[in-house]
């Protein structure tokens, strides 16, 4: 189903574009979709184009985050947002695609390239999270013990307790991978489980196997389950996200809009009180920051 | 995408769990509905009409339900069997079973009178009457067959939520495909769905000449 969607999804775009620039000539002009680096002019869109695509991973989307954002910037700019929540990496897939107008990812390294290639502009830091290892309540491993995230996994593998990988070249995933390279161990037997599906369901997988995972704070808070903390606090386990305007995106205007919001001052505000109310804590950190 | 072994691995799991879905499905399913398409009884109407509507399951209500058994916290959860192959095979099964079970009654029923009285006649026993109609109406059986094993190994919604999609442990074709677009490789998506396609198609070619020749011989 996903394949289908996501491969007819551009066609049908391109049918929409084509018959709106067929419908009002005089206000299609080729060149307005040319991207204007580092610029924020207004494109010359015609005034229905009031729709943009967010491509974002799925732990903006599940945590509820963007659903206490998005309508203050929707009922502000009467920019609706439609948001795609996948993967980081079918994200900045998608955003090389030229298939969305701005990017919400946190996968750093994976966002540099993605600037590198040349396939964005204005990339700013919006916030960071905190990931932690969560594991079964008696903890097999004994990670509570453990002063660095390094250590923890380190005792993971040494005692091949089970670990749920998320194993979907995610945000979440390329955090682990690099912990798992910064320790020098090569995870693999049966106590390592790639499940190639999203945090929720990983975590549900973790509890269900009485097993150890990494998970970002707010899918963590959001459904509790049997599983607990084991390690959290070390430097290598902040997780910052990055916004991104795409280069080839055809609403330069409505897109740094969209990241002035974002990373303005009522976006921040708002991301650091979003889940006060509910866990008695903010899950993200407003940090922005033009990088 | 290359053939790697972590390829052949998917497949060839693909093809295990759905075989032994399948063939469960028929040990159940063509008994179940020679009998149904034989024998009147009241209540019958029911049963049928229950059967009709089990034929199109949604895969994922059929997860849904199997997680809820096999989970730890579930009645089952004893047997420690989510996330494994067999869950897989149970999901299947129950999707398999209903489309077997209601097209061989469908073709027993086509069936049943002409013979019916012949072998009856002859003074053949119940067990002798099932697997007479059985072979007699095996044309629309096999047919039943091909449409089960398509729906097995083309479903992904039951899979992906009691096996997990785990590398190495319950990673199928289909689950295989959502990771490869998730993970933006849409190109490895789609030629892991031309194997599928193409192991559909071999599958029912050979269901296909199968029917051909049983018809051809009882034409002579």
């Amino acid at each position: 189903m996903k394949i289908r969607f996501s491969l007819i999804y551009p066609f049908f775009l391109a049918l929409v574009l084509m018959l709106l620039s067929a419908c009002s000539p005089q206000s299609s002009q080729p060149g307005s979709a040319t991207p204007t680096p580092e610029s924020t002019t207004p494109a010359t869109a015609s005034k229905e184009a009031k729709e943009i695509v967010l491509a974002t991973t799925t732990s903006t989307q599940d945590s509820g985050l963007l659903d206490s954002l998005l309508p203050v910037f929707e009922q502000k700019t009467g920019i609706k947002v439609k948001v795609v929540a996948v993967g980081t990496g079918q994200a900045i897939k998608l955003g090389e695609d030229g298939n969305t107008d701005v990017l919400l990812v946190h996968a750093r390294k994976s966002e540099d390239e993605f600037m590198e290639k040349g396939f964005g502009i204005n990339a700013y830091d919006v916030m960071y999270n905190q990931f932690y290892i969560v594991g079964p309540s008696d903890d097999p491993a004994g990670l509570k013990q453990a002063k660095t995230a390094k250590e923890a996994m380190e005792k993971i593998a040494a005692n091949k307790s089970s670990f749920v990988s998320r194993g979907d070249d995610s945000g979440t995933d390329k955090k682990e991978k690099s912990i798992w390279k910064e320790a020098g161990i090569t995870p693999e037997g049966s106590w390592y489980l790639s499940s190639g599906q999203g945090m929720g369901e990983t975590l549900q997988m973790a509890d269900e196997k009485k097993a150890y995972t990494l998970t970002d704070e707010a899918t963590f808070l959001s459904r509790k389950l049997g599983l607990q903390i084991v390690m959290q606090g070390d430097k290598s386990l902040l997780n910052p996200y990055g916004i991104i305007q795409v280069k080839s995106s055809s609403k330069q205007e409505e897109g740094m809009q969209l990241i002035q919001f974002f990373t303005g001052e009522e976006g921040q505000k708002l991301i650091g009180e979003f889940g006060q109310a509910t866990y008695g804590k903010g899950l993200f950190v407003p940090d922005a920051k033009k990088r | 995408m290359m053939f790697t072994p972590d390829v052949w691995e998917v497949i060839w799991l693909s093809l295990q769990v759905t075989t032994t879905s399948v063939l469960i499905g028929i040990l159940i399913g063509i008994p179940a509905g020679a009998f149904l398409g034989l024998y009147s009884f009241s209540g019958k109407r029911l049963i049928v009409i229950l059967i009709y509507t089990c034929m199109g399951l949604p895969p994922v209500l059929v997860g849904v339900v199997v997680y809820l058994l096999l989970s730890r916290y579930g009645p089952l959860g004893s047997l420690d069997l989510l996330f494994s192959a067999e869950a897989m095979i149970i999901a299947q099964v129950i999707l398999v079973t209903p489309i077997i079970t209601g097209l061989t009654m469908a073709a027993v029923q086509a069936k049943e009178n002409a013979y019916w009285e012949t072998a009856k006649s002859l003074g053949a026993s119940p067990f002798q009457l099932m697997v007479t109609i059985i072979k007699e109406a095996r044309g629309g059986i096999w047919s039943g067959i091909a449409a089960a094993y398509g729906r097995a190994i083309s479903e992904v919604g039951a899979v992906m939520l009691v096996g997990g999609n785990i590398e190495h442990h319950t990673r199928v074709m289909t689950t295989a495909i959502i990771l490869e677009t998730r993970t933006g490789n849409f190109s490895g998506g789609l030629q892991m769905g031309f194997v599928l396609l193409s192991i559909s198609f071999l599958f029912n070619s050979f269901m296909m000449v199968g029917m051909l020749n049983q018809m051809k011989a009882r034409k002579r």
